[in-house]
């Protein structure tokens, strides 16, 4: 391990090391005779891994199932007519991705280069339809256009950027449910038919938009110099932190209408958010937690000293601060969540895997679980994976900042 | 000095700038509304219950439980009461537990350790693995192996022999096990009190190591001594106190040996591997937080590379491990509960059919969060111990 | 004999102190950081406290705007009592400006809006008037081409001009500094010690930790000296450097003039 520790210490090998070819070889590979060994074993293990797989993804393996049932897993029974206000909460989002990246990212020009290329290769497909065509193009279009908007870098772009993302999840519920009781233009989508890939989008939106303030609040709380305030925060927190959340799901989904006024029964989905939010906000609280522990008692003397009142120290000293500390730490724990979503499945609502396992008892495809569930798998092995990227950029944005 | 009254001292404060009684305040209206939201849930809480013809209590629990349970620990069946399902259910977690940390831990030492390893090809397979199970979701996971690795699994007739008689079929794995024989008893005894020799001479040698302040194997030594003890057990008893039992394939079903369902070895396995993942991360954290400065201390000291190891970095690493390293197990102790979608009878299952025979939702899901919450926070009372302990030793 | 500076002379003040301090007593849980201290401070008063370390200076000015909460005794600011009331504290808060030994800027904002952000939001001026007079201010301090600047971006003698500049935007009538030269390197010192001389011959009422008798002997008109939680001695910087009466005085001033 020691050794290991000194090789990490040698930043760069000697050039003579880093242009053969051989040379590197040797280095990294066959240095000891221990290293060699590992070598091997690594080589061999990883094949007697991987040829079963490749020879089953070349051979026996059939997406016929994945073609069938693409837009059920997608958005589930989602109605057809309504599908544009699917693409209109899309396009938003790429025209936000598109100015924040014209702002503040500028270069990695392979990744947005990646991102573009998706929606065009997809429209690109023989067996898409011309308004998918149309609307995966769109994608590119807004992103471009915001872009370039982006790269103006005024001041109020700035806010409008961030100001966006905020009303973008609460945007994204409103279009997705609609407004009109009636029949007609912008109808309400009953619950009900929300499924697949979108349900599990929309869960996730859901819990981030609800869970970070009062994530937030029971941090606050937690650090709070009166001691009742304190203790039922540490107190919600520990027994949150202290149970699985299926637990919390069931008790949403079959207790929740016992808590309330007989008659009044909320939509399953609905149950299913309370549960998240409720779990997650227990989990960013402590997140935002180190992030408040972070700051120096000094910041807060100096707001107190300035007259500044304990609200206004929260809020244009400490917090802004303490979360941009943490920002890494949220968005692990908004993977969390996103993965977390899976976990409605248990309580019968068809979100991503649960539509998978639906699709599943088709009797024409039963038995093609491992093409189902790869596919799933590497839906959100992607999402999740993005995440985590922007999340490690991020992370070393912030450390060369003004700090 | 005398106390002038020439200045303007206000000398009464208002109540409602009191600081003293807005403190007071701000906490009882915090806790008033607290229990008014709280009042009034209980309050529809018990109108909905009575409304249904339902009361409170635990009475239930020793009904007859009237449903089967795949696998248990305990001798049960239908005729249990609900008590002993939800007893089965507890032990078949803290099994499912037990050895899903124990084989994460590996599994995340290995695979930590691998990351920071000087070999080119270790370090990048130990990234992907890790990158791999970090970024996607657990339920998916447990559900793959479930449906299409452990169910996929040839028929008993066509069964895969693995080296060391493991038989891997579609009503899952069957491994060889020991059966007890009359001196089985006796060795049991014959361990208990190898336990007691080992802590002995770990004590012993901890007392001898403060003496002399060198830093002896307690530890390697204990168990040794266990070890040793356990070996000339079996080999000076006249019979040895297990025989072998090799799985084998009787006509259409399996015979012998230890036989592990499928569910349960796809949920023992998809928590091992999806646990290991983060452990590992925590392990590779742990041994980087180590400064290079004290690598370098310890060698200019003149000690080897073995106890540099022993001595200066393992300590400090642990301390940086074992918080996070608590959690992860705690997660994946969480997480077993997940096992209801793959019909794993662990607690969380039971407990559900449980509810729904007796229709007890409310006490059901108390009871299950109460058990949950009662590991946790048993979990970090222990931590916080530890924690406080090596903190001592440090400073 | 002729005085060390020339403010011992000024006739300062009105009738009535602006800093009454009486019998100050403060626990640290059983540990007692000040032993009852009595202290007259008037108007355009420069006030120079001394002491080893641990020897509650610094928490006695912090218990003048309430940093620190005060178990016993008496302390009156503008009149105005430091007691359990809100509002009292408030105001006594927006009449003292505080320099802390760790500067404590506020790194996420620049040096604008530190300086900007109390009077915005506490004095509810409107944005133009705050960011004139912080450009006044940083002009005052000899740092008027750092406004766009970060915290992080400056040295540390600039930082602390920028956190004088920032408790002065208040337009305090007292401003109080807790070591404020001590966290620097000795060439910074320099650079902030004349921009609290240039303050403390405008007028201003300043209550000043510091070991720097350089300054002491420039313009305090008195001087304390602190140990154990008590004043051991106090008088004019005469008395204190040519005079001093007892021997922990003594000591101390030796101990520290001596390199």
């Amino acid at each position: 391990m020691t050794k290991e520790l000194a090789a990490r210490a040698q930043a760069l090998p000697p050039p003579t090391e880093r242009y053969t070819l051989l040379g590197w070889v040797h280095k990294n590979l066959f240095s000891t005779w221990y290293n060699a060994l590992l070598t091997v074993l690594a080589f061999g293990l990883s094949y007697a891994l991987l040829k079963p797989i490749i020879a089953w993804l070349i051979g026996q393996s059939q997406w016929e199932v994945l073609k069938v049932n693409f837009r059920l897993l997608m958005v589930g029974q989602y109605p057809m007519a309504q599908m544009w206000r699917v693409w209109v909460c899309l396009h938003l989002l790429a025209a936000i991705v598109g100015l924040t990246w014209g702002i503040w990212v500028h270069g990695r020009r392979l990744l947005a280069a990646v991102l573009l290329l998706v929606p065009l290769s997809l429209a690109l497909l023989p067996t898409i339809s011309s308004p998918t065509r149309l609307f995966l193009l769109g994608l590119d279009v807004f992103a471009l256009i915001a872009f370039g908007l982006g790269r103006l870098r005024s001041l109020a772009l700035r806010r409008l950027a961030i100001w966006s993302w905020v009303v973008y999840f609460f945007l994204v519920i409103l279009i997705i449910t609609g407004l009109n009781p009636a029949e007609g233009w912008f109808p309400i989508v009953p619950t009900t038919l929300w499924g697949g890939l979108l349900l599990t989008s929309l869960l996730t939106v859901v819990g981030i938009a609800f869970s970070f303030p009062l994530g937030v609040l029971l941090a606050l709380g937690r650090r709070s110099r009166l001691p009742a305030i304190r203790w039922v925060s540490v107190g919600y927190i520990e027994v949150i932190r202290g149970v699985p959340l299926v637990t919390i799901l069931f008790m949403a989904s079959t207790m929740l209408p016992l808590f309330l006024p007989s008659g009044m029964r909320p939509q399953l989905v609905v149950r299913a958010m309370v549960g998240i939010t409720l779990f997650s906000a227990a989990y960013l609280a402590e997140g935002v937690r180190g992030g408040l522990q972070a700051i120096p008692h000094g910041q807060y003397e100096a707001a107190g000293a300035l007259g500044l009142s304990g609200f206004h120290t929260m809020a244009l000293i400490i917090l802004p601060q303490a979360l941009r500390i943490v920002i890494p730490v949220l968005m692990g724990q908004f993977i969390a969540l996103f993965k977390d979503t899976t976990l409605v499945a248990t309580i019968g609502l068809l979100e991503l895997l649960a539509i998978s396992r639906s699709v599943l008892a088709q009797p024409q495809f039963v038995g093609f679980q491992r093409e189902v569930y790869l596919f799933i798998t590497l839906i959100f092995w992607v999402f999740c994976y993005f995440m985590s990227y922007i999340s490690q950029r991020l992370e070393i944005a912030l450390g060369v900042g003004e700090r | 000095m005398e106390k002038s009254r020439s200045l303007r001292v206000q000398s009464s404060i208002p109540l409602w700038r009191d600081e003293r009684f807005l403190r007071i305040l701000g906490q009882a209206v915090f806790l008033a509304i607290l229990a008014a939201i709280l009042g009034y849930l209980t309050r529809n809480m018990l109108t909905n219950m009575r409304q249904q013809g339902l009361g409170l209590g635990f009475d239930f629990m020793r009904l007859t439980a009237g449903f089967d349970i795949g696998e248990h620990l305990i001798p049960y069946d239908r005729s249990s009461s609900f008590l002993r399902a939800y007893q089965v259910g507890l032990l078949n977690t803290a099994l499912v537990g037990g050895l899903g940390i124990a084989f994460a831990t590996i599994l995340g030492v290995i695979f930590g350790v691998a990351q920071i390893s000087s070999n080119f090809l270790v370090q990048q397979l130990a990234r992907a693995y890790i990158e791999f199970l970090r970024n996607i979701p657990l339920l998916v996971l447990l559900i793959f192996l479930y449906t299409a690795v452990f169910i996929k699994l040839p028929r008993v007739k066509e069964a895969v022999m693995l080296p060391g008689s493991v038989l891997l079929t579609n009503r899952g794995v069957a491994i060889p096990w020991g059966i007890p024989t009359e001196t089985f008893s006796l060795y049991v005894r014959i361990l208990i009190l190898g336990v007691f020799l080992a802590i002995a001479v770990g004590g012993l040698l901890a007392w001898y190591g403060r003496r002399t302040g060198r830093a002896p194997l307690t530890l390697l030594w204990s168990v040794l001594t266990l070890v040793g003890i356990a070996v000339v057990g079996w080999v000076a008893l006249p019979d040895s106190p297990l025989t072998l039992d090799p799985p084998a394939v009787q006509g259409l079903r399996l015979a012998g040996g230890r036989q592990l369902s499928p569910e349960f070895m796809a949920l023992l396995l998809g928590l091992s591997i999806y646990t290991s993942a983060f452990i590992a991360d925590v392990v590779r954290a742990g041994i980087q937080s180590v400064s290079q400065g004290q690598v370098e201390a310890a060698k200019s000291l003149g000690l080897t590379t073995i106890q540099t190891l022993r001595m200066v970095i393992f300590p400090q690493a642990l301390r940086v491990i074992v918080p996070p390293l608590t959690s992860q197990y705690l997660n994946l102790v969480k997480n077993s509960s997940l096992a209801v979608l793959i019909g794993y009878p662990e607690l969380f299952h039971v407990s559900g059919t449980i509810l729904n025979q007796s229709g007890r939702a409310v006490e059901m899901i108390a009871l299950v969060m109460a058990t949950y919450l009662a590991i946790s926070l048993l979990t970090s009372a222990l931590m916080n111990w530890y924690n406080r302990r090596v903190r001592l030793v440090e400073r | 004999m002729s005085p060390i500076n020339d403010l011992q002379q000024t006739p300062v003040g009105g009738e009535q102190p602006i800093i009454l301090c009486r019998d100050v007593h403060k626990w640290f849980g059983n540990f007692q950081a000040l032993q009852g201290i009595s202290m007259e401070v008037y108007k355009g008063e420069v006030i120079v406290i001394f002491g080893p370390s641990g020897s509650g200076k610094s928490t006695f000015i912090r218990t003048l705007n309430r940093l620190e909460e005060h178990q016993k005794g008496q302390i009156v600011i503008d009149g105005i009592e430091l007691t359990h009331d809100v509002r009292n504290v408030e105001q006594i808060r927006m009449e003292t400006g505080m320099v802390f030994q760790q500067f404590n800027l506020f790194p996420h904002l620049n040096v604008m809006q530190n300086i900007t952000l109390a009077p915005i939001w506490v004095r509810k001026w409107p944005k133009e008037k705050a960011e004139e007079v912080a450009r006044q201010l940083l002009d005052r301090v000899g740092i008027p081409e750092q406004a766009d600047k970060y915290p992080g971006q400056l040295s540390g003698g600039q930082q602390q001009r920028v956190a004088i500049a920032r408790a002065l935007a208040m337009q305090p009538k007292i401003m109080l500094f807790d070591e404020p030269t001590s966290a620097l390197d000795p060439e910074m010192i320099k650079e902030v010690l004349d921009v609290m001389i240039e303050l403390a011959r405008s007028g201003m009422t300043m209550l000043v930790v510091t070991h720097e008798m350089g300054f002491a002997k420039a313009v305090a008109h008195r001087m304390y000296f602190f140990d154990q939680g008590l004043i051991v001695e106090s008088g004019t910087p005469d008395d204190i450097f040519i005079r001093p009466q007892e021997d922990r005085t003594k000591l101390f001033l030796s101990q520290i003039l001596s390199h």
